[in-house]
């Protein structure tokens, strides 16, 4: 019997299930872990037993202790072939189905755990989830993930961090396997608790030819290059797969075709990214615009500048609502806000600044 | 067994030529077109291939240049060991697809790509959001070996890789870089309908700070781009428009 190999890593191998980490058995035997499960799978206990490959108790002694008769009687083979007579095919496959179910939501739980996501983590560098199909992410590693936390809701997606998109697994046998086994968490807190792991297709070699991957989270291939982080994220792993460069962009006998064509570009936007990331630090652009108010009343004097802002006020009124265009001159007006202060302080030089 | 194959096939069109020159038509690129891996192919009209002006300049581009073209055209006759017989085979599909490139811009050509496009035969679209939007061939590059063919998406206007590693192998420049942007000006009914949706990640239904702002700049520039195209008279048609944030973010709360 001990030979035999877990229902766990069975379940794994299993063609269309190479996405699946192996839960460890602490894991499932801390209740904690498990807690609303019993409402929403049905023949529960059953399907614990098999998950853990615990014999089932007949007259049911205790629920709970799924842990204790783990810990090996010695007469378990003869019970279990008695038992297995005993138990019809029919039993057998809908707690079987049951026991998929209950294995999926444990794992969605387990691959948001610290040790979950070691283990994800390392199927990650074993390039076990494949890589994005966009051409321009470079075969960046993708991550697997859920649209939806209930399961029977949609199939398991495959997120790229460097596109920031969700893609349909390339094999129709992950078809079959339910996202919420993976969750709408999983990839974004792998990226948190990974932060700086180069998640671009171009770092990728060189990731995996060096040695220290499987040891420290992440964290070793920091000290090459690493950008200061924007939003909380370092910036060159902010979606590596978009911006100028990185985007497709339509062309017929080499020429671009124009946005105003029938046929021409429309979704550009999909794969933009601003050149200077600084662009996306909304807190300091509120700053920046908080500054320009603030020159705004110093310069009240000097009236070229005033020209300018009215210029820009201007600009503003072409867009309706005034938000876009407001945050899209923003750095101008950042700009002319410390040209504003700098002439204030020099005197009338408006014009020399300019 | 491809080689085998075609050996027979050519030894068989030996065996018509002997007989009749007239019956039989396109056998070389009946067979070129069904072999598996070539499903992305279309079937060149013999008119097109006879054709002179249709191949100017591909002469110094394939070796044997002749003999492959009589391949294609199934007039080869001439005896020769089975290596040399086995390099104009891979001259005749060379050339075949460098013709090709040229014939999917044309009329008819774009008519059977067309054809083949509303049959799925290019796959469907990886992305989620383009809700499995059939593809269309593009090189990334018109000269022959550089890249391989890639995968174009009309409907969020990126090229992806092929699925299959036997489609990773064709040349990019049997497609061509134009083909798919020639065939939506020919064909603008065909244009799909653009979409907004998109995905945002989200740890325990809250999203994360870098992504959303990267998110909510990248509306901007949308939302710039229409405004723009508005003021010149042009109105960009887009699904799911003003995706409803709040009502998504309490749905993700209730669970």
């Amino acid at each position: 019997m001990e030979e035999e190999e877990s229902w766990i890593s069975s379940y794994c191998n299993v063609m269309g299930h190479e996405y699946f980490a192996e839960v460890s058995e602490d894991f499932i035997e801390d209740d904690f872990n498990l807690t609303g499960l019993g409402a929403v799978v049905p023949r529960y206990k059953e399907a614990l037993e098999m998950i853990l490959d615990v014999e089932p108790e007949d007259d049911s002694e205790s629920p709970g202790s799924a842990s204790e008769s783990l810990s090996d009687n010695p007469n378990a083979p003869a019970y279990r072939r008695s038992r297995d007579h005993a138990r019809t095919a029919l039993d057998y496959s809908l707690i079987e189905k049951s026991a998929e179910l209950l294995y999926g939501l444990i794992h969605q739980r387990f691959i948001t755990s610290r040790q979950g996501i070691q283990v994800m983590y390392e199927k990650y560098l074993a390039n076990h989830f494949g890589f994005c199909p966009r051409v321009n992410c470079q075969s960046a590693r993708v991550l697997p993930c859920g649209y939806s936390d209930t399961p029977g809701n949609d199939t398991v997606k495959l997120f790229c961090p460097s596109c920031c998109d969700i893609y349909v697994p390339p094999h129709s046998r992950f078809q079959a396997v339910d996202g919420a086994y993976f969750g709408t968490t999983f990839p974004t807190l792998f990226l948190m608790t990974f932060p700086e792991l180069d998640i671009s297709g171009t770092g990728r070699k060189d990731v995996t030819a060096s040695s220290n991957l499987n040891s420290s989270g992440g964290r070793k291939g920091a000290n090459n290059n690493t950008l200061p982080p924007i939003n909380g994220v370092p910036a060159n792993n902010i979606a590596p797969g978009l911006g100028k460069g990185k985007r497709y962009e339509m062309r017929i006998y080499g020429f671009r075709v124009n946005e105003r064509a029938r046929s021409g570009p429309r979704m550009g936007w999909l794969r933009d990214k601003p050149q200077d990331l600084e662009e996306l630090n909304e807190m300091a652009q509120l700053e920046a615009e908080a500054a320009m108010d603030s020159g705004e009343e110093a310069a009240e004097e000097d009236e070229d500048e005033e020209e300018e802002e009215e210029e820009e006020e201007d600009q503003e009124m072409t867009y309706p609502d005034g938000g876009p265009g407001r945050r899209r001159t923003a750095k101008g007006a950042a700009a002319s806000a410390v040209a504003t202060a700098s002439t204030s302080e020099v005197g009338n030089g408006g014009d020399s600044v300019r | 067994m491809a080689a085998n194959q075609t050996d027979a096939l050519t030894r068989k069109v030996d065996d018509y030529n002997s007989e009749t020159d007239s019956d039989y038509t396109s056998y070389w690129r009946d067979w070129f077109v069904a072999t598996r891996g070539h499903e992305y192919f279309c079937e060149i009209d013999e008119e097109y291939l006879t054709d002179r002006f249709n191949l100017t300049g591909l002469q110094a581009e394939v070796q044997y240049y002749q003999y492959a073209l009589d391949l294609i055209t199934d007039v080869f006759d001439f005896d020769c060991d089975d290596d040399i017989r086995e390099q104009i085979e891979k001259s005749a599909r060379h050339l075949y697809g460098l013709v090709h490139a040229r014939y999917i811009i044309t009329t008819r050509g774009l008519q059977k790509m067309l054809e083949k496009y509303k049959k799925f035969d290019f796959g469907r679209c990886p992305r989620v959001f383009c809700r499995a939007h059939p593809l269309l061939p593009i090189g990334l590059s018109d000269l022959p070996h550089t890249k391989s063919v890639k995968l174009y998406c009309a409907k969020c206007e990126d090229v992806y890789s092929p699925k299959s590693s036997r489609h990773a192998s064709i040349d990019g420049a049997y497609f061509g870089t134009s083909f798919p942007h020639i065939l939506f000006q020919v064909y603008p009914a065909f244009i799909p309908a653009k979409s907004n949706e998109r995905y945002s990640p989200r740890c325990f239904g809250f999203k994360t700070h870098a992504v959303a702002a990267l998110a909510r700049w990248q509306e901007q520039k949308r939302d710039e781009q229409d405004r723009r195209l508005a003021q010149v008279g042009i109105e960009v048609k887009r699904e799911d428009d003003d995706e409803p944030e709040g009502s998504s973010e309490g749905e993700e709360f209730s669970r």
